[in-house]
């Protein structure tokens, strides 16, 4: 590692986060500090700008690099998170998008609200999605403290320490001073940014093999040392049948984890009707797509030409594969082209790594704000805007997200991610379907279906081998795991959505029909949306 | 004039309607302006009597013909288009974790069955993404709108009475 690429990388990140602060002060110019403006951005994106924010807010660095450092060196088992973060996208499209907008205003627990007891179902509906967004948060945090250890060119702690205070830091002055509007610009930039950098990388990594996939396969395969079974599934999930149901249950959780996440939901309320919200997720499903597709290229061609091995010495999990993609592929280490594609990249990861961190804060400040901050404060008490409610809350979020960063920063990221997926797919998804498509659902069986989620699936995480028992958990001294799956979805999903179930044949009093028609004929057809 | 309309949308709606997968692979044979023609837009609108309550206008809404219309042409895309498409992903991983043996059989070169159903499920995703569109753009939006307009007008209507 050579001084020169790391100076281009600082210098070239510092000219994202001053553009980035540029349009942040440049939108709050115009602020008017009303709540629409604050968490919807004033709702006139196009869907093509939301297309971009949406692709931006969900290609994080835990795809850029988890995933093609996962397929670097496990192979074919690293692409099944790439299919899985895609085909979620369908539900998204078909069951949730449309729906969303129509019925609610600005965080999920909106539309559930429209027809349920107001205070309960907010309160665990904003709580499920706090949950969700510091659990997420927390990965991109480990993102950027490992690709600045990357950058340093050592395991400088104090280095990766700053550096996820620092992006923390960021992140809250976006969000507190921006909102909606300049978080929206800031992926869009973003999100033009990643696509750039993958497809130039992808070519590149084309180039070297004269357009040959088969022959960049087939080298990939000899250098991992495996063989043919490097590009079949099992290298990471096939050992004995825990591995594979815990394959099972992280396929489950990726597929209904999408359409839960506070932050992408948040999204849809950017545009001015549900036709303009399912266009951007046209857009997204597109830009998302062919973005996983390039990561497939980049993670076998970082095999091929670094080899398993030398990714797995940078990085035991593999988050720094592609980097050193870059430097190999503009000419290896010391060369200019090599430098310069470096820091281009690293650059590029920052970026990504800023933007979702502030499109997840602000789609949290908004649920403490508009959710639990609304249902919880007592009737007589001094009364605060829900908006400066939710720039203190960006600032706590940011806190607690940078002191779980730090504590985390050995897992791999593509890995925690799956986990804050497990979480939304337990708590959030299963509410939200009711709602929407339910006519005998209740209160009771909308807060059960929350917790019934939620609990076991935080609970189950604490208790896996992820938190205490294998050498690579959170606290490997002590032991007190009871369950065998790194990912809880296979067991907190079914719970989520039975406990719903249960909670509405037990309930006592009877389905509101008068507000279930009202969500129905609102959510299909748009009448009455804000 | 409005009776004559009324029929043909009823008459042209029961044709199209009975298979969604056949009506957007059917019309992309036809084209636009035809599709477009054949008329999602005239269903019978809601009756319009004198109501009171938020409430019962939705209700009246709810139970309309051509509310029920809207919420028929879009679960019958949207449920069995999900539970296919969830049936195939868990297939996918459920044979990735269970069968590795068939999944890494080799097609051609270093391709194999298992590269072969990844991609496909990629080329899945975007196929029914472009159908979902096309639907809900020619058959669900128009009226969608206009029913709308009419819940709207009938609240306006209540808030000024």
């Amino acid at each position: 590692m050579t001084g020169s690429h790391q100076t281009l990388a600082l210098v070239l990140f510092s000219v994202f986060v001053a553009v980035t602060l540029a349009i942040t002060t440049w939108v709050s110019r115009h602020r008017h500090g009303s709540a629409e403006e604050f968490y919807a951005g004033g709702r006139l994106f196009s869907p093509l700008e939301n297309g971009f924010a949406i692709a931006g807010d969900y290609m994080s660095a835990a795809s850029f690099l988890g995933i093609s450092g996962l397929i670097a060196l496990y192979g074919y088992d690293g692409m099944l998170y790439s299919v899985g973060f895609l085909v979620a996208w369908l539900v998204v499209l078909l069951l949730v998008a449309e729906l969303v907008r129509n019925c609610g205003r600005f965080t999920l627990a909106d539309v559930v609200a429209a027809r349920m007891a107001e205070r309960p179902v907010r309160i665990a509906a904003g709580t499920s999605s706090v949950a969700v967004s510091v659990l997420y948060l927390v990965a991109q945090m480990v993102g950027a403290g490992s690709l600045v250890a990357l950058l340093l060119g050592g395991s400088s702690e104090a280095a990766r320490s700053w550096t996820v205070i620092g992006v923390g830091a960021l992140m809250v002055i976006y969000v507190s001073l921006g909102g909606m509007r300049a978080t929206t610009w800031i992926q869009i930039v973003k999100a033009v940014l990643l696509m750039a950098g993958t497809i130039a990388l992808t070519v590149l990594v084309l180039l070297r093999f004269h357009g040959d996939v088969n022959s960049l396969l087939s080298t990939a395969a000899e250098r991992s040392g495996h063989g043919p079974g490097f590009l079949a599934p099992g290298l990471r999930y096939g050992g004995d049948w825990t591995a594979r149901l815990d394959f099972i249950s992280l396929g489950l959780a990726l597929v209904l984890g999408t359409a839960g996440l506070p932050h992408i939901l948040s999204r849809f309320y950017t545009v001015p009707t549900a036709r303009a919200a399912r266009r951007s997720v046209v857009w997204s499903i597109g830009l998302i797509g062919s973005f996983y597709l390039m990561t497939i290229v980049l993670g076998f061609g970082a095999a091929a030409l670094i080899g398993p091995d030398e990714v797995r010495a940078s990085n035991a999990s593999g988050n720094t594969a592609v980097p050193l993609l870059a430097l190999d592929l503009g000419g290896g280490a010391g060369s200019t082209g090599g430098t310069v594609l470096f820091a281009v990249v690293a650059a590029v990861a920052f970026a990504t790594i800023l933007a979702v961190v502030a499109g997840i804060t602000l789609a949290s400040s908004a649920s403490v704000a508009h959710d639990l901050y609304t249902s919880l404060r007592r009737p007589h008490a001094k009364q605060y805007s829900e908006v400066a409610v939710a720039r203190v809350a960006a600032a706590g979020i940011g806190a607690a997200a940078i002191g779980l960063g730090l504590l985390a920063r050995d897992l791999n990221v593509a890995f925690l991610v799956g986990l804050a997926f497990a979480v939304a797919a337990s708590a959030n998804l299963p509410v939200l379907l009711y709602s929407l498509f339910w006519r005998k659902f209740t209160t009771r069986g909308a807060v059960w279906s929350v917790y019934g989620g939620l609990i076991p699936a935080v609970l189950l995480v604490l208790v896996s081998p992820v938190v205490s028992g294998s050498p690579e958990s959170l606290f490997p001294g002590v032991d007190f795991h009871l369950f065998p799956l790194q990912n809880p979805g296979a067991v907190s999903i079914p719970l989520g959505f039975l406990a719903g179930w249960i909670g509405t044949v037990t309930s006592p009093e009877p389905p509101d029909e008068a507000r279930h028609a009202e969500t129905e004929v609102r959510s299909l057809t748009g009448a009455g949306a804000v | 004039m409005e009776q004559v309309d009324r029929q043909e949308g009823r008459d042209a709606t029961a044709m199209a309607v009975d298979d969604p997968w056949y009506e957007a692979t059917a019309s992309g044979w036809s084209g636009e302006t035809a599709t477009g023609a054949s008329g999602d837009g005239r269903l019978d609108a809601v009756p319009r009597q004198r109501v009171h309550s938020a409430a019962e206008i939705y209700l009246e809404v709810q139970r309309s013909p051509a509310f029920q219309e809207v919420r028929r042409r879009y679960r019958r895309f949207v449920f069995p288009a999900t539970l296919a498409f969830l049936l195939w992903y868990l297939a996918y991983v459920v044979a990735a974790t269970a069968a590795p043996g068939l999944m890494a059989r080799p097609v051609a070169g270093a391709v194999n069955v298992a590269m072969i159903a990844g991609l496909g499920q990629f080329l899945t995703t975007f196929l029914l993404t472009w159908a979902y569109a096309r639907h809900a753009r020619l058959r669900r939006d128009r009226a969608a709108l206009e029913l709308r307009w009419d819940t709207q007008e009938m609240t306006r209507g209540m808030v000024q009475p």
